[in-house]
């Protein structure tokens, strides 16, 4: 018997006695105000990410230092103008030395502070944790209110790669320091800024 | 009301008082108490181990001394947690299961069956941090353990607010286990007396001259662990309090 | 919100002050406000400077049975170590209360979670044919695993069959079970765990301690230590930001050059045919999108239904492990890039016996957030080590022997039986009551010493015979004598070494009833007025 057959024959064989539904999930009450951009800059901000609203005054403003700092910068959005071409990767590891990624996130949550991105948004994956830092733009229009809402979009099931970022790499593994950049990006800052 | 004292091995040996302040204030509070004078022990040691067979018999004698009376009642929330959730080396027998689901602790018999609403006669002016012994809060919902998301309560406090000068400390650790755990202070004695150092510790910073609970073998432990410290602290059963002991 | 707000009786406060640390270290937000995300402390804690060599765990002997308490000694005999490392994890034990005194829904939640892994696990046979059409359909290559051989074997063919030398990966209880490192080590392979707690246990030779954070067991001077003589990194400099990124800068090489990548699996998703894993570091998310071959190792219990239910399981998962509302990372991996390979192997491992046993099957609902390491007195006190198991703390107590009886046979013995870890686990299995289940399956089956079963014997013999117990404890001068050894049961006398022994009463309750409120005293009669 393969191993296939012979797990699939224990578990009908050992399988415990009783009934055991599949219970309904309830729609639970967003535990988030009315203003969803505001709680969501607050909570991602309590995960160490940076907020910036660019629906006033100059766009750019929040990241505009970020931007300068960088030598390399491999945008996959039309709004910000990077120098490496994403499009033109052929392997993960050639946008290893960049500095600053921008990606638009696809959807955010206001009960976390957390963006989605898929490949779709992503063109190479890795550039969200080889790149030093990551810059996200956001629509507000498409913050969700919870992570209950969340997982009813439909990238879930049709994407190869989906991926929810909230603030950027960490960890605090000695001594419960934290400490940003364990092996991803070392920031990551939203900039709201309408499709 | 017929209730039968049951007064658990270890409370009968080391801490006789604690006995007689139970059978007093249940007789202050109206009760017709009477102690079988057959009673041993719940079968809580050999159970804990693993050893049920070894605890049958003394779980069959546990039965037929308690048949019989409306309530049993025990100052001890291990041994009723026993009873209650763990007498099962012996058939089910309808005389065993009434006598398990019968079985009450002080605490929620004072509290929860009679709703007691006054101690006239309890005065304890002392700084007092409460022990929730494990079995007590988590194995008989004395209170609301602090994991839990839901409305707080707690019984042993409800009570000891009616006693006159009380004052309550806080601990940083409220709900931790003090490490007597039964057999596991023996076998596990390194692990079981740190815990017991860490709790008497946080009782001294917290400031209490008193430690009240409702079960005297966490108290025995905790006691022995304060007195080998050399911390000031002093251990009482919350039945003495309740009955009226001053100190 | 604090956890002293919703708890009225708990005093802030540490119970170690040696290890308050003066200065803070941790990261500041954007309002400058000091952070405590991720598995990060809510105040500063730091074992003293003072140089103590780090305690290890359990000695091993084949099958021999685990010495959980040996170790857990030396484990204490290590005070700044312990110190540190208690507070550390009662702190996410805090932060986990804060967390989940924030959604009212949280008992609900739990429940959720509990029935429908329950509903999962008893069709897991149909949940996991349906997780395998769906990856196939991804182009997904699917692997099944009989045991932990099996995974190695089928692994290392993957990556000869593609001439992979080098893999990188993330952290994973799995692969650990399967001795995957070692295995692989042996035969050629070589492998960089990319998670820092698990790189330091790795640098360091050791097992994880913990499931959450592998190397919470030791302080920055042993991290300090372990990196400079395997990174070369200042053996005087035990700064964490500097021994963070002397991992990161040493370990990237290995992420851009590695043939292979593989994760640990969170959940897998089965009408999607979807791993997800959940990381703060997004090391996972290197590992599984840098390397040209991606490997997913999954426990098969790892499956639930739906996409939808991940809403449930994504929102208990990280606030029970550390408080935080989500993990940094929660990443999906449905199917392969362009140009790539993925797999996915299902494992096994006894987890379909494990589903046999009536009273222990629903440990297969845990989903490994360590909140029950947390939370329990006796693992802050003992450290992971002690457990000599892949899994420590409860839900080890509870899995480990289902791998190996004779050596796990110890660890059930090794708890208060206090009750906390049921009340934080997230699926809600009744971890203390399975404890008290396997120590009577234990007995049964003749896997305790004959000293303590003797011991019970004796106990239950005298306890069951009133006489006898009288006999036992009924002379008032002679208690201090015969007491405590038969109150506690114990002939070694380990109570006197740690305690004060209690006095001796000048008599019992029953000699005062018989005494004080008995009539016609009779040896063995019930008394008839019970009036004063």
């Amino acid at each position: 018997m393969s191993a296939r057959d012979g797990i699939l024959a224990a578990l009908k064989a050992n399988r415990p006695a009783g009934d055991y539904p599949l219970p309904v999930v309830p729609s639970f009450t967003p535990l988030v105000g009315d203003d969803l951009f505001e709680e969501f800059g607050e909570r991602l901000k309590k995960m160490g990410g940076r907020i910036a609203d660019g629906r006033t005054g100059e766009p750019l403003a929040g990241v505009r230092e970020r931007l300068a700092e960088a030598k390399v910068i491999a945008s996959a959005v039309p709004e910000i103008d990077g120098n490496r071409d994403l499009r033109a990767v052929r392997y993960p590891q050639e946008v290893e030395d960049v500095d600053v990624a921008v990606v638009r996130a696809v959807f955010g949550i206001a009960e976390t502070g957390s963006v989605l991105f898929t490949e779709g948004e992503l063109i190479v994956n890795a550039v969200a944790y080889l790149a030093q830092h990551l810059i996200v733009l956001l629509d507000p229009a498409d913050i969700l209110p919870n992570v209950q809402a969340a997982y009813k979009r439909p990238e879930f099931g049709r994407s190869a790669y989906a991926v929810l970022h909230t603030g950027p790499s960490a960890t605090a593994d000695i001594e419960g320091v934290l400490i940003h950049g364990a092996q991803g990006v070392r920031s990551l800052t939203v900039l709201l800024l309408p499709r | 009301m017929r209730v039968g004292l049951f007064v658990p091995c270890y409370v009968d040996a080391f801490e006789p008082e604690v006995g007689i302040a139970t059978l007093e204030l249940l007789e202050r509070v109206g009760c017709t108490v009477e102690y079988p004078f057959d009673q041993t022990c719940c079968g809580q040691p050999m159970a804990n181990t693993g050893c049920h067979a070894e605890a049958a018999a003394t779980e069959a004698l546990f039965v037929k001394n308690f048949s019989g009376f409306d309530y049993v009642v025990a100052p001890s929330g291990s041994c009723v947690h026993q009873v209650r959730e763990h007498l099962t080396a012996i058939p089910q027998t309808d005389a065993v299961k009434k006598v398990r689901a019968s079985t009450y602790e002080l605490v929620e018999f004072l509290h929860d069956v009679l709703k007691i609403e006054a101690l006239p006669w309890a005065e304890f002016p002392h700084k007092v941090a409460y022990h929730g012994n494990c079995n007590a809060l988590r194995g008989i919902h004395h209170a609301r353990p602090s994991e839990i998301v839901k409305p707080y309560f707690s019984k042993p406090l409800d009570l000891l607010r009616l006693v006159k000068g009380v004052e309550l400390v806080d601990l940083a650790r409220p709900d931790e286990c003090c490490g007597f755990g039964g057999t596991f202070s023996v076998f596990e004695p390194a692990v079981s007396a740190k815990m017991g150092y860490d709790k008497v510790a946080d009782q001294n910073r917290a400031g209490a001259e008193y430690v009240v609970s409702a079960d005297s073998s966490c108290l025995m432990h905790q006691k022995g662990c304060a007195e080998r410290l050399g911390l000031p602290l002093r251990y009482i059963h919350i039945a003495q309090v309740l009955n009226g002991a001053t100190a | 919100m604090s956890v002293e707000d919703l708890n009225p009786r708990a005093r802030d406060g540490v119970i170690h002050p040696e290890v308050r640390a003066g200065d803070d270290e941790s990261e500041r937000g954007q309002d400058g406000g000091r952070l405590q995300h991720a598995e990060a402390a809510t105040k500063p804690i730091r074992a003293p400077q003072t140089r103590e060599a780090q305690p290890r765990g359990a000695k091993i002997r084949g099958d021999r049975p685990i010495d959980q308490a040996e170790a857990a000694e030396r484990f204490l005999a290590a005070p700044l170590h312990q110190a540190a490392h208690d507070e550390r994890l009662w702190d996410l034990r805090k932060k986990r209360d804060a967390s989940a005194h924030g959604i009212p829904e949280w008992e609900e939640l739990r429940e959720l979670a509990s029935a429908i892994k329950a509903h999962t696990l008893t069709h897991l046979d149909q949940y996991l044919e349906q997780f395998e059409a769906a990856a196939k359909a991804n182009g997904v290559q699917v692997h099944w695993a009989a045991d932990g051989a099996d995974h190695n074997r089928i692994v290392l063919e993957i990556l000869r069959s593609r001439g992979a030398k080098t893999l990188v990966k993330s952290k994973s209880m799995l692969t650990e079970e399967c001795g995957f490192r070692h295995h692989m080590a042996a035969n050629g392979i070589e492998i960089i765990e990319t998670d820092l707690g698990e790189r330091i246990q790795q640098l360091d030779n050791e097992e994880p301690s913990h499931i959450v954070a592998p190397a919470v067991h030791k302080t920055r001077m042993d991290v300090a230590e372990v990196f400079a003589k395997t990174l070369g990194t200042d053996p005087d400099n035990d700064d964490a930001h500097y021994l963070a990124e002397s991992q990161r800068e040493t370990t990237r090489p290995y992420i851009l050059k590695a043939d292979a990548g593989m994760t640990g699996c969170n959940f897998a998703i089965a009408e999607t045919g979807t791993v997800v894993t959940c990381t703060n570091e997004g090391n996972a998310d290197l590992s599984g999108n840098v390397p040209p071959l991606q490997i997913h190792s999954i426990g098969i219990e790892k499956i639930i239904p739906k996409v939808e239910h991940l809403g449930v399981f994504i929102r208990l998962l990280s606030r029970s492990a550390l408080g935080s509302p989500i993990t940094q990372y929660t990443s999906h991996f449905r199917g392969p890039r362009k140009g790539t390979e993925m797999h996915m192997v299902l494992v096994d491992n006894g987890r379909s016996a494990r589903l046999g046993l009536e009273e222990f099957w629903t440990s297969l609902k845990c989903i490994r957030c360590g909140a029950c390491m947390n939370t329990c007195p006796v693992y802050r006190r003992s450290g992971g080590l002690s457990y000599g198991a892949t899994y420590s703390g409860p839900i080890g107590l509870i899995i480990d022997p289902t791998f190996n009886k004779r050596k796990y046979s110890t660890l059930p013995f090794s708890s208060t039986m206090n009750g906390s870890c049921t009340n934080v686990c997230p699926v809600k299995i009744n971890i203390h009551e399975q404890i008290f289940a396997w120590r009577k399956v234990l007995v049964e089956e003749h896997h305790i010493p004959a000293l303590k079963q003797g011991m019970m014997k004796a106990a239950g013999a005298v306890l069951s015979r009133p006489a006898a117990y009288r006999a036992a404890i009924g002379a008032a001068d002679s208690a201090l004598k015969v007491l405590p050894r038969f109150a506690v049961y114990n002939p070694l006398n380990t109570w006197g070494k740690k305690r004060e022994m209690p006095d001796a009463p000048r008599q019992t309750f029953h000699a005062w009833y018989k005494q004080n409120r008995m009539q016609k005293p009779a040896k063995d009669a019930a008394p008839k007025d019970t009036g004063q």
